[in-house]
């Protein structure tokens, strides 16, 4: 039998990925947006973006605070450490995101158009992985003070450390390519082919950097937690297949085919990373206070919680197909005939 | 220094709080209208009541948005401006709090499917059927939020061991002595305030417009629901009453300033304290107290007396109370005299100042749900989970606080600014019976002749 905090941060885990999908096509397709409009090829590709996003837009947020949540719950230490460390960038997060959010339904239900909305929208979705990241970042250790009991986050090691920035580097050139080759395969199921053309060289353009990012994110990770990396490097085969996959996306999207498949492969690549460096971070949580044994929550709430879960995701799993069945599968819908 | 920082995290919570609660009754409350007038449109086969609920539904939308971000700032700011309090309390909520999310997600699915399937299926009340998911969303999370509250006020399901929770029990302290009434009087009040906003534009309409069919079915709707809903409040709030009469007698006797334990205790109503805290100029209504407490016009009634005088809750919250009360009763009469009119003279007929009452009733709903609030959070005061946890000791000591408090009191003047602003625009250039008549075009009937002056 497992135990239940190693079936928690596993669930967890898989929820955070599924926010870095979505989130990482929404946060791309805002930046997209924007720019399309900057340059003038708004007409070619806004509309598609708006067709996907607006049923949708508002369950990336909840995978987001659902992750969260799910982490304070389960690993109640995580509130105490992150909590006030993170205050200051935590907060500028929210904001963002509420800028964000808002913008989004102010632009697309209420006055259409309005440049500066579109920009902010576009802005905050780069700055917000970011921000984000920072918390990865602060997990590997060594930027986190505590002294007679007050944490404190330590700045000047943070944006001193190549590692921060290469994380945040990789953050975003991630966003962007998730997004562009999602959004390629959305426009070829609409056949909309100069959305698709001009998606197609996006994606294209944003696979180069975000393999060098990933490598150099990498090489520092080395020098700032030996541990880690080695935990990383003997799972060097989910590595292999992560490059595996990066290689297969990139090949059909070359092409010009298939580019449903090429997303797939696109996700695959970054479930094996993300895993192997979630595995390889076991069993810390925030290297070195916060293991995943010691900061568990008491068995009776971590079974509830995992009840809840596994009832929860027998409400979602339905629900969610039924969106995409309605607004990702449906031809009619994504042609925009409906 | 230490000090310093509790405050400006009370504040900062309160700020954010009570700019979510205006979004979050909305939330809660429009669904349940929009189910409804869909459902007696497609039964009356009457359009109007079908566009009522197109046009609540593109409305809720913007304010569900900022619904939602305000509702992820607080979710985070829990743990942010709170480390101590989620360290020690994590343990023993996490699972409503977790549920809430759940229920949030159910929600924001079914909403994204029920704005996106108009005319989608032959059958109207399939369409009709996604709004019961968004409801009970709304009403399911609201529930599971209140019991976290809940159970700050009336704390169970644990034992304490050297300062840790331990022997947790989830769903015992979740279903705390707290959580029903004060979930009965949440939801009740939700329902209460969203059908009182849409009375009061349906109001403001007939007033600046004239009358109009669609305008006047909306209001009827919506005050049969805003009578329904103020009388299962007022039961809500003496539920409530009796709850803190037994469980947190400080914080009725707060509400009441109600000093000396007695028996046949009078009910207080406004006045105001003089340096030696006596009762000044207030209306007394005798034996109240006692029954509103107890439903026993002699039964003892515990005073601020009785407790160490660093746990009593401030006494401003009294005002809090009346004015929450005196609101809701308010509303109801609002409501009986518009029914009373209508029965007394036909249908036709609508008295412009009772118009203006109904109007006036939608930003007064929202208040009391604001002074109702501030009233069971002060009257906790100086507990953070009541009992355990103090508030000075859960709070954050990073003094970067006051500058955050000042960074999202930014935020939501934004964010609320414009939101006003893009609501106007989304209705005003587009007048329900110019809509009307555009829907009727498209589907291919007749436009039918409007009545009234516009």
């Amino acid at each position: 039998m497992i135990s239940y905090e190693l079936i928690g941060i596993t669930v967890l885990w898989i929820f955070l990925y599924g926010y870095l999908i979505v989130a990482s096509i929404d946060f791309g397709a805002g930046f997209f947006a924007f720019y399309a409009r900057a340059t003038k090829q708004d007409h070619l590709i806004n509309r598609l973006i708006s067709r996907y996003l607006s049923p949708v837009w508002e369950i990336t947020n909840v995978f987001f605070v659902f992750f969260f949540v799910g982490i304070v719950g389960f690993f109640p230490d995580s509130a105490y450490y992150y909590g006030s460390a993170l205050l200051v960038p935590g907060s500028i997060a929210i904001i963002l995101l509420a800028i964000r959010g808002s913008f989004y339904a102010f632009e697309n239900y209420g006055s259409k158009d309005n440049t500066t909305y579109l920009f902010l929208y576009g802005a905050t979705g780069l700055l917000i992985p970011a921000s984000l990241s920072v918390a990865l970042t602060l997990s590997e250790g060594g930027f986190i003070t505590e002294q007679d009991g007050v944490v404190a986050l330590a700045y000047f090691e943070l944006f001193s450390s190549p590692l921060s920035w290469s994380i945040v580097a990789l953050a975003i050139v991630s966003v962007l390519f998730i997004s562009a080759s999602f959004l390629t395969f959305y426009a070829s199921r609409a056949r909309d082919l100069p959305a698709l053309k001009l998606l197609r060289t996006y994606a294209m353009f944003w696979s180069t950097p975000t393999i060098i990012a990933a490598l150099t994110a990498f090489i520092y990770l080395s020098q700032h937690n030996e541990r880690h990396f080695q935990n990383m490097m003997d799972l060097w085969w989910l590595l292999a297949l992560s490059v595996g996959f990066y290689m297969c996306a990139l090949w059909h999207l070359y092409h010009a085919r298939r580019y449903g498949l090429a997303f797939v492969c696109v996700m695959l690549q970054f479930l094996c990373a993300f895993f192997a460096y979630g595995i390889g971070h076991y069993p810390y949580i925030l290297d070195p206070y916060i293991t995943i044994q010691g900061g568990a929550t008491h068995e009776s709430m971590g079974i509830a919680l995992v009840i809840a879960f596994i009832g929860g995701l027998c409400l979602l799993i339905p629900s969610l197909i039924l969106v995409f069945k309605l607004f990702l599968f449906d031809a009619d819908y994504v042609k925009g005939r409906k | 220094m230490g000090m310093d920082t509790v405050l400006w995290s009370r504040l900062l919570t309160g700020l954010t709080l009570s700019f979510h609660v205006i979004f979050a009754t909305v939330g809660v409350g429009i669904p349940l209208m929009i189910a409804i007038a869909e459902f007696v449109g497609i039964r009356k086969k009457d359009a109007h009541y079908i566009l009522m609920a197109k046009r609540w539904t593109r409305g809720f939308v913007i304010s569900v948005a900022v619904g939602v971000v305000t509702g992820t700032a607080i979710a985070l700011q829990l743990s942010l401006v709170w480390p101590n309090f989620m360290q020690m309390a994590g343990n023993v909520i996490a699972l409503p709090l977790f549920m809430e999310v759940f229920a949030f997600f159910f929600e924001a699915i079914f909403l994204g499917i029920y704005m996106y399937t108009w005319d989608r299926f032959r059958n109207p009340y399939i369409h009709w059927l996604l709004t019961i998911p968004i409801v009970i969303g709304a009403g399911m999370s609201a529930l599971f939020i209140t019991t976290v509250n809940g159970f700050m006020n009336q704390p169970g399901g644990f034992i304490l061991e050297a300062g840790h929770f331990v022997a947790v029990n989830p769903i015992e302290a979740m279903l705390n002595a707290a959580s029903p009434s004060k979930a009965f009087h949440v939801l009740a009040s939700a329902y209460l305030t969203g059908a009182a906003l849409l009375a009061g534009i349906a109001a403001l309409t007939i007033l600046k417009k004239g009358k109009s069919d669609y305008a006047q079915k909306s209001l009827k709707l919506m005050m049969s629901i805003v009578l329904t809903f103020s009388v299962l409040t007022a039961i809500a709030g003496d539920v409530s009453a009796k709850f803190l009469a037994k469980h947190q007698p400080e914080k009725l006797a707060a509400a009441e300033w109600h000093f000396e334990t007695e028996r046949g205790a009078d009910l207080i109503l406004l006045g105001w304290l003089n340096a030696e805290r006596e009762v000044m100029g207030a209306l007394r209504i005798p034996k109240a107290l006692s029954f509103l407490a107890f439903g026993d016009f002699d039964a003892e009634v515990t005073g601020l007396e009785e407790f160490p005088s660093d746990e009593l809750p401030p006494l401003i919250v009294h005002y809090m109370f009346d004015a929450m009360a005196g609101i809701g009763f308010v509303l109801m009469g609002v409501a009986v005299l518009y029914f009373a009119l209508l029965l007394l003279k036909k249908r036709e007929e609508i008295n412009r100042w009772l118009l203006r009452a109904i109007i006036v009733s939608a930003p007064l709903a929202f208040l009391s749900v604001e002074m109702g609030w501030f009233y069971a959070e002060i009257g906790r005061q100086p507990w953070m989970i009541r009992g355990y946890l103090r508030v000075e000791e859960a709070a954050t000591s990073s003094p970067s606080v006051v500058f955050l408090f000042f960074l999202f009191l930014l935020l939501y003047i934004v964010l609320g600014v414009l939101c006003v602003i893009v609501l106007r625009r989304l209705f005003r250039n587009n007048p329900a019976d110019l809509e009307f008549n555009k829907y009727l075009q498209d589907k291919e009937l007749p436009p039918i002749g409007k009545e009234g002056s516009n």
